[in-house]
């Protein structure tokens, strides 16, 4: 699964609120060579009018994205959250959802990984799963079980 | 045939999700795509200009449009899978006419 490395994994990310979450780890991608200097930006400003937020259950996720112009290799970082932080609803603005676990998308062509994204779905459904996820204390633990889980 | 657009924020990866979904639970339940139903991918931005043409808009984000007339419904359900079965049961229903 190349689209998880292993410099895109981070468990128990320290952030004080939604924008510094996306920040961080947009910065991660962009460090890594996977997005352009805008794209940051760009998913800030789309997280305001497209909010990501997913109540996925008691475990709840976000999934911040931007249009594929932004993307120059195809990437998916993961971060679990050290304490939740609040993502505006994905179908209600005016709701917001406490998140643990962060899915932060790159991707170049639209319409494409279908299998990647459904089985991202699946992840957040295993509710379970998650609960371990957000458990483990150390980055390079976690990019082991998600190559794992994704291969 | 019903046509059905499905639609998210930028049309690139919920709606992918959604749709995915959305076949998958049509053909369990014996329709086929492309005679039963088309399904359509758009941005959120292009449903108006699209509804003439369908049937159904199914949303994964916020959607407020009075003008529109056609049902619009909430897909959040097809990413996170809590009530899909009702969103699915809406779709038959249409598909059913």
């Amino acid at each position: 699964m190349n689209y998880i490395d292993s410099q895109l994994v981070f468990s128990q990310l320290d952030a004080k609120d939604s924008t510094d979450v996306i920040s961080q780890l947009a910065d991660a991608l962009y460090k890594h060579g996977n997005v352009n200097a805008d794209y940051k930006q760009a998913v800030l400003d789309r997280e305001k009018v497209y909010p990501t937020g997913l109540p996925s259950g008691e475990i709840c996720v976000a999934v911040p994205h931007t249009d594929v112009k932004y993307v120059k290799k195809s990437a998916i970082v993961f971060a679990s959250l050290k304490k939740a932080v609040d993502f505006a609803n994905m179908a209600d603005k005016s709701q917001t959802v406490s998140v643990r676990f962060v899915a932060m998308l790159a991707m170049k062509e639209p319409h494409s990984q279908v299998t990647l994204l459904q089985n991202l779905m699946q992840l957040f459904q295993n509710q379970e799963y998650l609960e371990k996820l957000i458990k483990i204390d150390d980055s390079e633990k976690l990019y082991g079980e998600l190559k794992d889980y994704f291969k | 045939m019903k046509k059905i657009i499905v639609a998210c924020g930028a049309g690139v990866v919920t709606s992918t999700t959604a749709m995915n979904k959305l076949n998958e639970e049509l053909q369990a339940r014996g329709y086929e795509e492309g005679q039963d139903y088309k399904l359509i991918q758009t941005s959120v931005q292009s449903v108006a200009s699209m509804a003439d043409e369908a049937d159904m808009a199914i949303t994964t984000t916020q959607y407020d449009n009075d003008e529109i007339k056609i049902p619009v419904i909430n897909g959040l359900p097809l990413l996170t899978g809590i009530g899909a079965d009702s969103v699915i049961d809406k779709v038959e229903e249409l598909i059913k006419g």
